[in-house]
C-alpha cells in the first residue's frame, strides 16, 4: 500500500470522505429521526421540547448526506449510477419520508393550531419511512442487491434495526437535551428499545457470512482474528454500559447520561469500520472497486482543493454551533 | 408522446427541479432582504424593522426548509434518471456540483441554525455576520449550479476522449459564453419574486388590517426594488436572448416560432404553432420585428425550425412558455412602476395607503414571480432539447434504465407529496400574514444557556 501513486491515493481519500459524511450523517441525523420516531410516545408539551432539542440541528444534520451522496455523484459517478438505480423504490421512499420529516419541522408550528396533530403524526411517518428505507438500503447493499429470498430477508432485518438503532440514539439525546419527567421517560425508552436492539445486532452479524461468505475469510483468518478481537468486544462493553446507566436512575440524576448517547454512538462507529473493512476495496460489492469507479486523477485533484480547505472549516463551525446550543433544550424563539 | 423510461424520467426530474427551484427563487433575495432589514435596525434602532425582520425570518425559514427537503432528493435524481449523465461529464459536472455542496450548502445550513435561533446566543455582530453569510452561501449555490446549467446549454473549456468529456481549461468550463447572462438573469428573477413575495403578502395585511409597524417598511423596500430591478431585468433579458441566438438559433426559432429560415422575419405576438403542419395558426404578427431585436438589422437572417433537422424543440411549449414570461414581467413592470410612484407621493408618511384595487393586484401577483421563474426555466430547458448537453449528447443516451412502472409510480408518491406541500405552504403564508405576531420576542439572556459562552 505504501508504493501506491498520488493517482492511487486519490480515490481513497475520496471514499474516506464519503465514509467519514454518510458516518457523520447516520450518527447526526440518526439521533433527529430517533426523536422522531419516539414522538408519539410524548404529550404535547413535551413534543414541542423533544422538536425544539434538535432544531437548530437537523438541517445541517441532513447537508451531511448530501455531501456523502454529492462525493459518491462527483468522484464515483459510476458506481453513483449503478447504486442508486439498483435502490430505486427505496430511495425514492427515503426521500418522501425526508421531505415530510424536513417539512413537518416548520409547518406544526407555523400553520393554523388544528393541524398541528397531522404534521406531528407526518413528523413521525417520514422518520419512520426514512430510517426503515435506510435500512433496506444498506441491507440491500451488503447483499450485493441480491433480490433472491435470502437477500430480501436480510435487507427487511436491518429495515427493522436501524430504526430501533436510531430510537437508542434520539433517547440518549434527549436524556442529555432534556431534564425532569421528560429525561425520566427517555430512560424508559432507551431501556425498552435496548434488548431487541441489541440482539437484532447480532443476528446480523451472524447472518453477513450467509449473504457474503467472502467476508469470514476477511474476519476469520488467522492472524487478523485476533487484531480484530476488540472490535465485538468493544462493541459488547458500550452495550453494557448503556444497560448499566439506564437501570440505574440516579446514574443519569448525577449527570452520566450522556454515557447511553456517547456509547450508542460508540457502536455506531464500530459497526461502520467494520462494514468498511470487510467490503473495502470495492465500492460496488463483486462489481466494482473504488478505482475502477473514480473520474480522472485531473479532475479529481480539482475537487480536493475545494474538499482540503473546506471540510476542516466545516467541522470547526458545526463545533462552534454545538457549543453555541449547547445545554438541555427550551422553546425556540426566533430572532 | 410514449411514456417510455425516457418521458418519464424528465417528466419526474422536471417535476422535481420546478418544484425546488420555487423556493431558492425565494430565498436568494429574501435574504438580502433580510439583511437590509437588519443592518437597518442597527443603523435606526427602530423596532420597526425588528418587526419586519422577524415575520420575513419565519417566513424565510419555511421557504429555506422547504428548497433543502426538494434539493436533496435532486442529489439522488442525477443517478437515478440520469446515470449517463454523470458518467459522461462527470469529470465536469462532478467538480461543479462539488464545489456547489461544498462551499454554498453548508455555509448556508451551518449558519441558518444561528441566524434563525441564535439571537440572545451570540453577540449581534456574529448575527449579523451569519445571516450574511447565508445570504452569500444561497448566492454562491446559484452561482455553481447555474455554471454547470449553462455548461449543457453552450459547452466550452472541453475536449471528448473515449466519449467521455474531459476539462480542458476550468476558467472557460465555468465562466462558459451564456453563463454570466444566464446567471445575472437568475439572480434579478429571484429579487423580482421575493419582492413581489413581500409586497403581495403586505397588501393582504393592509387589505385585512392585520398590519404591524414592519409592514410599511417591508412593502416600501420591497415595491422600490422591484421597480429599478424590473427594467434592468428586461435588459439583462434581451442580452441573454441575444447570446441564445449566437449559441443555440434552434431554440431561438422555437421561441419566436420561425419555421423557415428568411430575412426579415415577422414578430409573433401571439398564434398557436403546429409542428406537424410547420406552421402557426392565427398568428398576430408585426413586419420585420424579430429580425429587429434579434438581429438589430430589420432585413437580418434568422435561422427557422425546419433547418434544424430533428435537432430542434418541442416548439409549443417553448413558444408558450416564453410568451406566459414575457407578458407576467410586462405585467410586473407596469405594476412596480405605478405603486413605486404612489409611494414615492407618500415617502415622508409613517405609514402607506393604497388605493384598495391596487392591494388587490399585488395580492393576485404575490407569486407572479414564480410563474415568470418557471415559464423561463421551460424555455431555456425545454429548448435544449433533444440534447442534454446541447449538440454533443441527447438525453436519451443518458436515461436511465430503470422499468418504467417504477419511475410511475415514484412520480405518482412525488406529485402527491409536492402537492400537498406547495397547498400547505400557500396556506400557511397567507395565515402567518393575517396573524402575525405582533412582538418580536425579548431575547433570551445568557442565564440557563449552559455553557454557551459566545
Amino acid at each position: 500500500m505504501l508504493g501506491m501513486t498520488w493517482a492511487q491515493w486519490l480515490p481513497l481519500i475520496f471514499l474516506a470522505v464519503m465514509g467519514l459524511a454518510l458516518l457523520t450523517y447516520v450518527i447526526l441525523d440518526g439521533y433527529d429521526l430517533g426523536v422522531g420516531l419516539l414522538l408519539p410516545l410524548a404529550d404535547d408539551s413535551e413534543k414541542d421540547t423533544m422538536i425544539n432539542s434538535i432544531g437548530p440541528f437537523w438541517d445541517a444534520n441532513e447537508t451531511w448526506l448530501v455531501l456523502g451522496v454529492g462525493v459518491l455523484l462527483v468522484a464515483f459517478p459510476m458506481a453513483h449510477g449503478l447504486v442508486l438505480q439498483a435502490l430505486y423504490l427505496p430511495v425514492a421512499a427515503m426521500l418522501i419520508g425526508l421531505i415530510l420529516r424536513g417539512v413537518a419541522f416548520d409547518f406544526r408550528v407555523k400553520a393554523p393550531l388544528q393541524y398541528k396533530a397531522f404534521w406531528n403524526r407526518a413528523f413521525f411517518a417520514g422518520s419512520l419511512l426514512a430510517s426503515s428505507a435506510q435500512g433496506w438500503m444498506l441491507g440491500s447493499y451488503i447483499t450485493g442487491f441480491d433480490k433472491g429470498p435470502l437477500g430480501l430477508a436480510f435487507s427487511l432485518g436491518i429495515a427493522v434495526t436501524l430504526p430501533a438503532a436510531y430510537t437508542l440514539l434520539g433517547a440518549g439525546w434527549l436524556i442529555m437535551k432534556t431534564e425532569g419527567a421528560l429525561q425520566s421517560k427517555a430512560v424508559s425508552w432507551a431501556h425498552r428499545v435496548l434488548w431487541p436492539m441489541g440482539i437484532a445486532l447480532v443476528a446480523i452479524s451472524g447472518a453477513t457470512p450467509l449473504v457474503h461468505p467472502t467476508v469470514v475469510s476477511k474476519w476469520f483468518a488467522m492472524p487478523q482474528v485476533f487484531a480484530l478481537m476488540p472490535v465485538p468486544l468493544t462493541c459488547a462493553l458500550a452495550f453494557f454500559a448503556v444497560r448499566w446507566v439506564v437501570t440505574h436512575p440516579d446514574l443519569v440524576r448525577a449527570g452520566h447520561g450522556w454515557v447511553v448517547f456517547a456509547a450508542t454512538v460508540l457502536i455506531f462507529v464500530l459497526a461502520f469500520f467494520g462494514l468498511a473493512y470487510s467490503i473495502f476495496p470495492d465500492i460496488v460489492i463483486g462489481r466494482m472497486t473504488v478505482w475502477q469507479a473514480a473520474i480522472s486523477t485531473a479532475s479529481l485533484n480539482v475537487v480536493f482543493v475545494g474538499v482540503a480547505v473546506t471540510l476542516p472549516v466545516i467541522i470547526v463551525y458545526t463545533v462552534f454551533m454545538y457549543r453555541v446550543f449547547w445545554g438541555k433544550a427550551r422553546a425556540l424563539t426566533y430572532g | 408522446m410514449d411514456l417510455d423510461a425516457l418521458m418519464l424520467s424528465r417528466i419526474q426530474f422536471a417535476a422535481n427541479i420546478s418544484f425546488h427551484i420555487l423556493f431558492p427563487t425565494i430565498t436568494i433575495a429574501l435574504c438580502w432582504f433580510l439583511l437590509f432589514f437588519r443592518i437597518r435596525l442597527v443603523r435606526t434602532r427602530d423596532p420597526a424593522w425588528e418587526e419586519a425582520y422577524y415575520f420575513w425570518t419565519k417566513v424565510f425559514a419555511l421557504t429555506f426548509a422547504l428548497g433543502v427537503v426538494s434539493g436533496i432528493v435532486m442529489s439522488f435524481q442525477f443517478g437515478t434518471n440520469w446515470p449517463g449523465f454523470m458518467e459522461k461529464t462527470g469529470n465536469i459536472s462532478g467538480p461543479l456540483l462539488g464545489y456547489e455542496v461544498l462551499t454554498a450548502f453548508f455555509l448556508e445550513a451551518s449558519f441558518l441554525g444561528i441566524m434563525l435561533f441564535g439571537r440572545g446566543r451570540v453577540s449581534e455582530r456574529v448575527h449579523l455576520t451569519a445571516t450574511f453569510l447565508v445570504a452569500l452561501g444561497t448566492t454562491l449555490s446559484a452561482f455553481w449550479i447555474l455554471s454547470l446549467n449553462s455548461w449543457m446549454q453552450t459547452p466550452a473549456g472541453y475536449e471528448i476522449v473515449d466519449g467521455q468529456f474531459i476539462p480542458t481549461d476550468w476558467f472557460a468550463v465555468v465562466f462558459n459564453p451564456s453563463f454570466p447572462y444566464r446567471f445575472a438573469h437568475k439572480l434579478l428573477a429571484s429579487a423580482l419574486t421575493a419582492s413581489f413575495l413581500i409586497a403581495g403578502l403586505c397588501a393582504w395585511q393592509l387589505l385585512k388590517g392585520t398590519t404591524t409597524n414592519g409592514t410599511h417598511k417591508a412593502m416600501r423596500a420591497a415595491v422600490a426594488t422591484a421597480a429599478v430591478v424590473m427594467p434592468l431585468q428586461f435588459i439583462a433579458g434581451d442580452l441573454h436572448g441575444l447570446n441564445t441566438l449566437e449559441h443555440q438559433p434552434a431554440k431561438v426559432a422555437a421561441m419566436e416560432g420561425v419555421w423557415e429560415t428568411e430575412r426579415g422575419a415577422p414578430l409573433t405576438l401571439f398564434g398557436f404553432p403546429d409542428e406537424d403542419a410547420a406552421t402557426t395558426h392565427f398568428a398576430i404578427k408585426i413586419p420585420k420585428m424579430a429580425s429587429l431585436i434579434l438581429t438589430h438589422d430589420m432585413d437580418g437572417e434568422i435561422a427557422g425550425i425546419r433547418s434544424f433537422g430533428d435537432g430542434h424543440p418541442p416548439v409549443a411549449p417553448v413558444f408558450y412558455a416564453f410568451r406566459i414570461m414575457v407578458g407576467v414581467g410586462s405585467l410586473m413592470l407596469l405594476v412596480s412602476a405605478f405603486t413605486a410612484y404612489r409611494l414615492w407621493r407618500q415617502r415622508r408618511e409613517k405609514r402607506i395607503t393604497l388605493p384598495r384595487p391596487l392591494l388587490w393586484v399585488l395580492s393576485a401577483m404575490t407569486f407572479s414571480g414564480w410563474l415568470a421563474t418557471l415559464s423561463g426555466w421551460y424555455v431555456t430547458e425545454i429548448g435544449r432539447q433533444p440534447f442534454v448537453v446541447y449538440g454533443l449528447v441527447r438525453a436519451g443516451e443518458v436515461a436511465t434504465t430503470v422499468p418504467p412502472p417504477f419511475i410511475g409510480l415514484t412520480l405518482v408518491a412525488y406529485l402527491l407529496v409536492y402537492g400537498l406541500l406547495l397547498v400547505t405552504y400557500v396556506g400557511v403564508l397567507k395565515y402567518m400574514a393575517e396573524n402575525p405576531v405582533k412582538h418580536a420576542p425579548v431575547p433570551v439572556t445568557s442565564a440557563g444557556l449552559g455553557k454557551a459562552g459566545v
